[in-house]
């Protein structure tokens, strides 16, 4: 048993913190989040070149062989600085489809442009009635001579808006809410009949609702097999669940280290306020909660790697019903302990809050994993 | 002991239902129920309809221009005001300032602000918390030095709420630096076209601009416009504090939020049912129902001591504290309802110009605004802590 990084996971984390400290102070990240794209393509240059878009790809299409160890290096050490670049989106979600599921044109004609970040990806999985079930797909593709006609309306898509392809989930047989029967395709954000609503995110992120409207696409649109999806959306939703649970850990690791210093330096009644027992007692707890979600982060990592579907499907459950809590407790108390300063936009402690608050919402909230981990555990 | 209501308080609850119905602006209401801040128009002009009716300021005498309802009967018209979605007027004029003038102002401030109150004609906001002085508001620096029949006041205010609308605010001032921090302390009324006062916003962690700095360079300020005694100041602060610290609890609205959150679990799906079937949602939803109604009948009880003469101390605190504490439960649990909706937003002037509403469901505009709105919930008035501490001394002897 180890939990120490080795030598090449320690270069990786420096990287990725220099990468932070040279390019998310707290000015430069409000700044860039409230530019139309939200991010930079500059940094994304910068993350190809440094060979992380290629991190989680195997190393016969150019990638690095990374396990889900380094990508939770990655990012927690990019949830310090809020980084706002798609790289859950383009190399994590989408990226991770179609290595696992693509076809080997699919997969030469994707991955390395992702590697070379020269292209972006989207998944869009959720819809208005699905809340957190994967398997609850009303969107349709039906079959229409050599190729799909695709229906229905996916929603909070993020990073929909810069994405040259998003990924669709859509029903090719069986009931709206059947694990059979779903199926998924490649499809350009530019196809006809693709309408995409763009927004803001309160994380400072960019997401869109899109409605398909007859859309039609080819055969070599479809990603794996027919009706088969379903297992594959799973695996790559564990890897995002540990993906961003590792962003959390950073993030939360960042608020209260910003908290800590905050509350030492701020007076009041002629005195730091952190000598005040009752928020000394505060900031402790907020500090377990983060020691331990670091705890339950790098479990899952490691445990990501198993065979044992059950035993990872727990690990993935309870570290984000965890780390869900975690996020919530340490995001409000920071804002609390702040007092006035806290409710600004102008200072950093928001936006930890805000991001940390969507974290605990994406791929299923603290009691949606909470059941997850009953249903595998009973 | 009793919580029956009489004939003529029935009598009563349906003249308060049929005045809502009647005069409740829709458009107010709708921003109300949501939790949006309101429009300044909006807001007076529904100020405007409550005083028309007499209803402006239910905690006033009567003399002043206040309802003369019973305890019974406040009670029932906060409840159908929490129900209709009805903003309650704005506490800065009617719930802060105005007792402050009644209780220790001079006749003249009494003819002269009272009425314009009720009538919404100024709009007031309150300069208490400084920079340097939050919890530790006796701390505070902004001085007013005597200059004749003027006070000369140079100093900074800040997250004073609405300033941008203002009229009027009232501030705290150090005319004293030599005497206790406390007794130092003078209560200022000042016009806010004074030359030499600006407002700076803050925008807030909603996006929205509800918060304020407000600076004050060489302002003239007449005498006649300090209330009661120089370096009294403090004894009036408190006392308005302790106004603040009872309505503060807004168990109404909350009580409307659950029923907000009834509808929509409802309308949501949850692992292929409605969400109103979830049981740890509506778990949830049920302790906070419950904890409400415990605040509900304390205030009760409170108001029921205050009616039969007892005095109390420190109490208001815990109002406070439990009050506020589930109002940010409930917005929690309201951005929750909404799953994935809960995550787009922007702040209202994004929608401006754009012939679109926000995204999602119609009840998905609102709550997320209010869930990071009310994060200060628990910093103003007091923050919770500081009250925690107020009950210890006060309450407990510790």
């Amino acid at each position: 048993m180890d939990f120490e990084l080795s030598d090449e996971q320690n270069m990786l984390k420096d990287s990725v913190e220099r990468f932070v400290k040279d390019n998310y102070s707290p000015e430069s990240r409000a700044k860039l989040a409230d530019t139309e794209l939200g991010f930079s393509k500059d940094h994304w240059k910068k993350m190809a070149e440094l060979g992380w878009l290629g991190l989680p790809f195997s190393e016969d299409v150019g990638g690095f062989g990374g396990t889900a160890v380094e990508t939770a290096i990655m990012m927690e050490n990019m949830g310090s600085g809020l980084v706002l670049e798609p790289f859950l989106s383009t190399v994590i979600m989408g990226g991770g489809l179609i290595a696992e599921a693509g076809s080997k044109s699919q997969i030469e004609a994707i991955i390395p442009e992702v590697i070379e970040g020269n292209m972006m990806l989207a998944f869009a999985y959720a819809e208005p009635q699905s809340r957190f079930d994967l398997n609850d797909v009303e969107t349709s593709a039906a079959k229409s001579g050599d190729g799909y006609v695709l229906n229905g309306h996916k929603s909070v898509v993020y990073h929909a808006t810069t994405a040259d392809k998003i990924i669709v989930s859509a029903r090719t047989s069986g009931g709206s809410r059947d694990e059979a029967g779903i199926s998924l395709f490649i499809v350009d954000n530019n196809a006809s009949g693709l309408t995409r609503r763009d927004y803001r995110t309160i994380d400072g992120q960019r997401a869109a609702d899109i409605k398909l409207d007859n859309v039609k696409v080819g055969t070599d649109a479809l990603l794996g097999d027919e009706g088969g999806a379903y297992p594959v959306i799973k695996n790559v939703t564990d890897r995002t669940i540990a993906a961003l649970c590792a962003e959390a850990v950073g993030a939360m690791r960042t608020a209260n280290n910003i908290t800590n210093e905050y509350i030492k330096e701020r007076k009041q009644f002629g005195t730091p306020i952190g000598k005040f027992q009752v928020l000394q007692h505060r900031m402790v707890d907020m500090y377990m909660e983060a020691e331990q979600s670091k705890s339950m982060s790098d479990m899952l990592a490691m445990k990501l790697e198993l065979d044992d579907e059950d035993e990872r499907r727990k690990a993935v459950a309870a570290a984000k019903a965890q780390i869900g809590q975690a996020a919530k407790f340490i995001g409000e108390q920071s804002i609390q302990l702040h007092g006035g300063m806290g409710m600004t936009d102008e200072y950093s402690i928001g936006h930890y809050f805000k991001r940390l608050t969507t974290i605990e919402m994406l791929f299923g909230n603290t009691d949606y994993h909470f059941k997850q981990y009953a249903a595998l555990a009973s | 002991m009793d919580l029956s209501f009489s004939k003529e308080d029935l009598a009563f609850r349906d003249e308060v239902r049929e005045f809502l119905a009647t005069s409740l602006p829709a458009d107010v209401k709708d921003r109300c129920d949501r939790g949006l801040h309101p429009t300044k128009e909006g807001q007076i002009r529904w100020q405007k309809i409550l005083n028309e009716k007499g209803w402006m300021a239910p905690n006033w005498p009567k003399e002043y221009g206040g309802t003369g309802w019973t305890i019974t009967q406040k009670y029932i018209a906060s409840h159908e005001f929490g129900h209709a979605a009805a903003p309650i007027a704005l506490p800065f004029g009617v719930s802060m300032v105005g007792p402050v003038i009644y209780t220790f102002g001079n006749q003249e401030q009494k003819d002269k602000y009272l009425p314009r109150i009720l009538n919404s004609d100024d709009w007031w906001c309150q300069g208490y918390s400084e920079p340097g002085s939050g919890s530790d508001l006796a701390s505070l620096q902004t001085r007013a030095v005597r200059d004749g029949d003027h006070y000369v006041v140079n100093g900074q205010k800040i997250w004073t709420s609405f300033a941008q609308h203002a009229d009027m605010i009232f501030c705290l001032v150090r005319t004293d630096s030599s005497a206790k921090q406390q007794e130092g302390i003078s209560f200022l009324l000042i016009d806010m076209k004074t030359p030499g006062i600006t407002v700076k916003p803050i925008i807030g962690l909603d996006k929205e601009h509800s918060l304020n700095e407000v600076f004050f360079d060489d302002v003239r300020v007449p005498v006649e416009n300090r209330i009661g005694e120089e370096n009294k100041g403090w004894t009036y602060a408190k006392f308005l504090l302790g106004n603040e610290r009872t309505g503060i609890a807004r168990v109404a609205r909350s009580k409307r939020q659950v029923e907000r959150l009834r509808e929509i679990a409802g309308l949501e799906r949850s692992g292929g049912k409605p969400l109103a079937e979830d049981q740890d949602f509506m778990n949830k939803l049920t302790r906070i129902e419950v904890d409400l109604m415990a605040v509900e009948y304390t205030e009760l009880r409170y108001l029921s001591m205050i009616a039969n003469g007892k005095a109390l101390t420190a109490e208001p605190s815990l109002l406070k504290i439990k009050g506020t504490e589930i109002q940010q439960r409930l917005t929690s649990l309201l951005v929750e309802s909404l799953g994935m909706y809960g995550a787009p937003y922007e702040a209202e002037r994004a929608y401006e110009g754009r012939n679109e509403a926000p995204v999602g469901p119609d009840y998905a505009h609102g709550p997320m605004a209010e869930h990071l709105y009310l994060r200060a919930a628990t910093i103003y008035g007091g923050s919770n802590e500081i009250q925690r501490n107020i009950v210890s001394k006060m309450v407990l002897g510790l």
